[in-house]
């Protein structure tokens, strides 16, 4: 049957097709799809899916299923992956029982990510399979393979699809049919505990089955080549299409080695292809992971070919394209592209992305501004509220990495114990690695403030539960962690809870935590604006006669519902969600309601 | 048959919904199908981009620059921003309505109107422009401005199916008690292309 699919989807029916039994995951762009595509589904399928507080804690989730014998799938972003390092370079070694696959959304772009890394590089590192499809078809069907590539090696399998794959849409044949797979419960033994006597020996078995994948991998078919000539490109992943449509532009006849599993490279393949040219280029998006080994292996066997890549013709930096490719052919080539002569465009205005109107962050980020030092440090994290460095707000100074926020703040504080250090991080982020750093503080007697922003939700992703909400990935009922319990819990002294709404009473808090010496903790709670269950208030206009067109709504606030029309403040009533908070902000009361 | 589609927008004009839409009504009449949208922060009242492949032998779902047959604008800058991805003579179907960002209502950036829309008389050959937004507003919400120029689309003889089979196709997207004002969008949107 064929439905139209985006690859995350295509990936989670893979999933139920190769008879997944457990999945676990985090959010995160651009993976996030994957998993809720598989949670809506897991009731019918008798999958037990959960939404888990970490990468880390997914990974080791999934990989105590494995040791039970169900196959589990686990699935993040590529700066997930960081945080779920530990237990994915030591699995490597202990090995699994039920098929284990790892999705790994990369970001080449980067258009939603805090940087470019390239997950095969990290797949060679831990000495795991990888397998990078070029389209969602593929990206379903490796899923599939990926389960049974992990059983036969006994290794977890890396599926690492890019952002062209995942949020890309294509008719995708699926199939209804679901393997069934009867997970045999775990044995006790002593190879699932890794002593340095059993790591010593693992390690050994681990560097032979790099061997046995390649030569699994020569006979897949999504490696495959094909012969024009003497001169040949090799392309790998999403490049695949990029380099198809770049060679029919420019009407060449090239041979194609198309890699769809870069590491272990599949070694026979790679060397007949070689062998019957004598030049070649490489076009990989980000690293020169294919291409290293190509090069490794053409030294070997003392083959006599030119190999060319990323040093002179294709780009290690950002996404490819037909554009790029083309260009990088050509010159390879010696060709020289006529230059489309394209007009120059007016001057347009800028349009980055910007907290929603309304947002609560936003009047969390304006009360801490009102009431801290002129010199105070904003230490943002990795969420929507990232956007709150924009102007006019301008309220996060740093940035770092999930949960990073409290430790640059005690950190910084360490230096410039005067200064005022104010950390943000979301709800979920606080549950994902934000309560290790707020207990080192409490301990450390750090002189900070952390505001946890508690928008009901894990927004930037597209809204997925986390444990404190009172509901799972599947929808059930579960307990509801209340953050201001588990921060008194730590040992915070100083724990307030403030509407941020309310601007007087946010301002209050916020007072009362950047003056209390010691950590203190606000809760700002207030639901996300796009949540579709949000209770509605009437959004606001300008009375025009009232207004002093002294222009603070839109000079302190930046919020998108108000702009100016013929010089004059207005609000776009489509837009506004009545959050009430220009109508606290504005001097002459001039803000009401649309009635 | 082959036919590229670039739309381009403001994050939360339903960039994503009208790509799927016309991508599940090129399934639907055989084609193979691509689109490739923006997800995540992009979307955040940012610039966005959605693009439509439809055809055989598709490769990647990004479409090159200079080589688009339609951009559909649901926004006058986002329309002028995505010009570069359109082959000469082709067609542009687009709102002549602004959304101003905060950027330009705080001064740091100018967005001139009458200049962005001379541009375009001047240099596009098949152009579309009107007010797309206001013909949603008629149909009951501005929320409609997708719709609305879906229908205008379905007024060229472009795409390899009907007006009806389109329209069939978006009435299966929203939700029901939504189906009637979509109708209408589409309606005045295919209309307005049939003034013109």
């Amino acid at each position: 049957m064929k439905k139209l699919l985006m690859g995350n989807e295509a990936m989670a029916y893979g999933a139920v097709e190769a008879g997944v039994q457990v999945a676990a995951a985090y959010p995160g762009t651009p993976s996030s799809e994957i998993f809720s595509t598989l949670a809506a589904m897991a009731e019918d399928n008798g999958i037990y899916a959960e939404w888990s507080t970490n990468e880390k804690v997914a990974l080791e989730v999934a990989a105590g299923a494995c040791y039970a014998g169900a196959r589990a799938l686990v699935t993040m972003k590529q700066v997930g992956l960081n945080v779920a390092a530990d237990p994915l370079m030591t699995l490597a070694y202990i090995g699994i029982k039920g098929g284990l696959v790892v999705v790994v959304a990369d970001d080449p772009g980067p258009h939603s990510s805090q940087n470019e890394q390239d997950t095969r590089k990290f797949a060679q590192f831990a000495k795991l399979p990888v397998l990078d499809p070029a389209t969602p078809q593929e990206a379903k069907d490796m899923m599939v393979s990926a389960f049974d590539i992990s059983e036969q090696l006994g290794l977890p399998v890396i599926l690492r699809p890019t952002t062209r794959t995942c949020h890309v849409c294509q008719d995708v044949t699926v199939s209804q049919q679901r393997q069934q797979h009867q997970a045999t419960g775990f044995e006790k033994s002593p190879k699932w505990v890794i002593f340095p006597s059993l790591a010593i020996k693992q390690h050994i078995w681990l560097n032979q089955q790099q061997q046995k994948a390649a030569e699994i991998f020569s006979l897949l078919h999504y490696n495959t080549a094909t012969y024009r000539g003497k001169i040949g490109v090799v392309a790998c992943g999403v490049s695949y299409n990029y380099v198809k449509e770049a060679i029919a532009k420019l009407g060449v006849e090239l041979s194609l080695l198309k890699i769809g599993t870069p590491y272990p490279l599949p070694q026979q393949l790679a060397l007949e292809f070689m062998q019957r040219h004598d030049r070649i280029l490489v076009v990989e998006e980000q690293e020169p992971v294919v291409e290293d080994q190509l090069i490794k292996l053409a030294w070997e066997n003392q083959l006599p070919l030119t190999i060319k890549g990323k040093a002179l013709y294709v780009p290690r930096e950002g996404e490819l394209n037909v554009d790029k490719v083309a260009q990088s052919i050509a010159s390879f080539l010696g060709i020289k592209l006529s230059n489309n002569q394209t007009l120059p465009l007016p001057a347009l205005p800028m349009r980055p992305p910007v907290l929603c109107a309304g947002c609560p962050h936003r009047a969390s980020f304006y009360a801490f501004k009102q009431v801290a030092d002129k010199d105070a440090v904003f230490a943002g994290d990795i969420g929507c509220y990232t956007l709150g460095n924009m102007a006019p707000l301008n309220a996060t100074d740093t940035c770092l990495c999930m949960g990073a926020s409290v430790n640059i703040a005690s950190g910084m504080q360490r230096v410039e114990p005067k200064r005022q250090h104010i950390a943000f991080l979301g709800d979920s982020t606080f549950f994902h690695t934000g309560i290790p750093g707020l207990i080192n503080a409490v301990y450390n007697r750090a002189n900070i403030t952390l505001v946890v922003l508690d928008n009901r939700t894990t927004a930037m992703t597209g809204h997925q539960p986390h444990p404190g909400l009172g509901c799972t990935a599947t929808g059930q009922q579960t307990v509801n962690l209340d953050i201001v319990k588990i921060v008194s819990a730590l040992g915070v002294e100083k724990v307030l809870e403030a509407d941020p709404y309310d601007l007087a009473a946010a301002k209050a808090a916020a007072a009362e935590a950047i003056n209390f010496d010691g950590p203190a903790v606000v809760v700002m709670r207030r639901q996300c604006v796009a949540l579709k269950n949000r209770p509605k208030q009437l959004p606001k206009k300008i009375n025009a006669e009232l207004c002093l067109e002294c222009r603070v709504c839109i000079e302190e606030l930046g919020c998108s519902a108000i702009t100016l029309q013929d010089d004059q403040p207005a609000i776009d009533v489509s837009s506004c969600s009545g959050c009430g908070l220009c109508a606290q902000v504005c001097p002459a009361h001039a803000i009401e309601e649309v009635r | 048959m082959k036919l590229d589609i670039v739309i381009t927008g403001v994050g939360g004009q339903g960039n994503v919904l009208a790509s799927r839409i016309l991508a599940q009504a090129a399934l639907d009449a055989g084609y193979s199908v691509r689109t490739s949208e923006a997800i995540g922060m992009a979307q955040r009242e940012g610039v966005v981009m959605s693009q439509v492949r439809i055809g055989e032998d598709l490769n990647g779902a990004v479409i090159p620059d200079g080589t688009a047959d339609v951009l559909l604008g649901f926004e006058l800058a986002e329309t002028v921003r995505g010009l570069p991805k359109l082959k000469p003579q082709g067609t542009v179907i687009a709102n002549n309505k602004t959304i101003y960002p905060v950027t330009a209502a705080l001064g740091l950036c100018h967005y001139n109107r009458d200049q962005l829309i001379d541009y375009m008389h001047n240099n596009v050959t098949d152009l579309h422009l009107f007010d797309a937004t206001d013909l949603a507003a008629q149909a009951g919400t501005t929320k409609t401005t997708n719709i609305v120029l879906l229908g205008a689309l379905a007024a060229t003889n472009l795409l390899p199916f009907t007006k009806d089979h389109l329209l069939g196709r978006v009435l299966q997207a929203v939700p029901a008690k939504f189906k009637e004002i979509n109708s209408r969008a589409f309606q005045l949107g295919f209309q307005a292309m049939e003034v013109q």
